[in-house]
């Protein structure tokens, strides 16, 4: 089962998506953002970090780059693409997810381990985990506050595309305490919190990540 | 040589922290005179001659799609000589 995991100039974390998919048992690829090949993968993670350093804003100047042209094709045909924390940016400013995430309400950057209820399992990333299910992976970002119109978040709460929720104090002020979402297909999901960094005992605080990595790969066989 | 100059604000509705940031810094300076502050960003195209309809139109198609998000800010294009 080969999973893809975008390379863009300043992408931090997609070693550690690589790593993900290989041991929850996938075949991780690497994808270069300057290519439009998708090298026959069947599902795509945008990975986090600070592509081309953030500039003008998240995520903005990464989705004109020729993957994005491939991989924004693709999941307007229900191919399963799942973006953490800048990935999830890239999305949005794609406009494969609505919204916008923006400064964290008290302008910090936050790095901590954070709970988070699993609220939308019918995702291809999240089948694995029971219905409300919470978790505890990392959230390190300084622009992760969902924004989006009354109307936007009127949709997705009567749709249940809100698909990971803070519990407890909300960190950054995102509406409705919103750290994922998905699109209507269920197909592109979009989550603030790092479930990569959460894959062994040993380097994150659990193992509860790794559910993500084994949902995709247990979801593309059942197809 | 004219100056075209896009400015992109966040929408009204939309939290702006830096800009708050900025007026709470405002009175431990001794200025009192904000009662808030919203903070953006400033483009600065430079093209050959005076620019032309066409052009503006143009500026107007790059602002929109990618020097402002329009889910979460709005822009405005003039120019200046």
């Amino acid at each position: 089962m080969r999973i893809g995991v975008v390379t863009f100039p300043g992408s931090l974390d997609d070693h550690s998506a690589l790593r993900a998919i290989e041991l929850a048992g996938g075949e991780p690829v690497s994808l270069f953002h300057g290519s439009t090949d998708l090298k026959e993968v069947q599902a795509v993670v945008l990975p986090g970090g600070f592509s081309y350093g953030d500039y003008l804003r998240c995520g903005a100047i990464s989705r004109f780059s020729p993957i994005m042209e491939s991989i924004i094709i693709a999941a307007e045909h229900g191919f399963p693409v799942l973006g953490i924390c800048n990935g999830f940016q890239i999305l949005c400013e794609s406009h494969l997810l609505p919204g916008a995430l923006t400064r964290n309400s008290d302008l910090h950057f936050i790095c901590d381990d954070q709970k988070v209820a699993v609220e939308n399992i019918k995702t291809p990333w999240t089948a694995g985990y029971t219905q409300g299910q919470e978790i505890v992976i990392p959230i390190k970002n300084g622009e992760g506050s969902f924004q989006c119109s009354d109307e936007t978040l009127a949709e997705l709460e009567a749709e249940s595309r809100v698909v990971l929720r803070y519990v407890g104090k909300n960190p950054n002020g995102s509406r409705n305490s919103i750290a994922g979402i998905s699109n209507k297909q269920g197909n592109v999901v979009g989550v603030m919190p790092h479930p990569e960094q959460a894959i062994e005992e040993l380097t994150g605080p659990g193992d509860e990540g790794l559910i993500f990595f084994s949902s995709i790969l247990k979801e593309m066989v059942g197809r | 040589m004219a100056t075209i100059v896009v400015e992109v604000m966040l929408k009204p509705e939309i939290l702006d922290p830096q800009g708050q940031a900025v007026a709470s810094a405002l009175p431990r300076l001794g200025f009192t005179f904000a009662q808030s502050v919203r903070q953006g960003k400033r483009f600065e195209i430079t093209v050959a001659g005076d620019p032309t309809p066409a052009q503006l139109a143009e500026v107007e198609k790059a602002a929109e799609t990618l020097l402002s998000n329009p889910v979460i800010e709005t822009f405005v294009v003039k120019v200046e000589k």
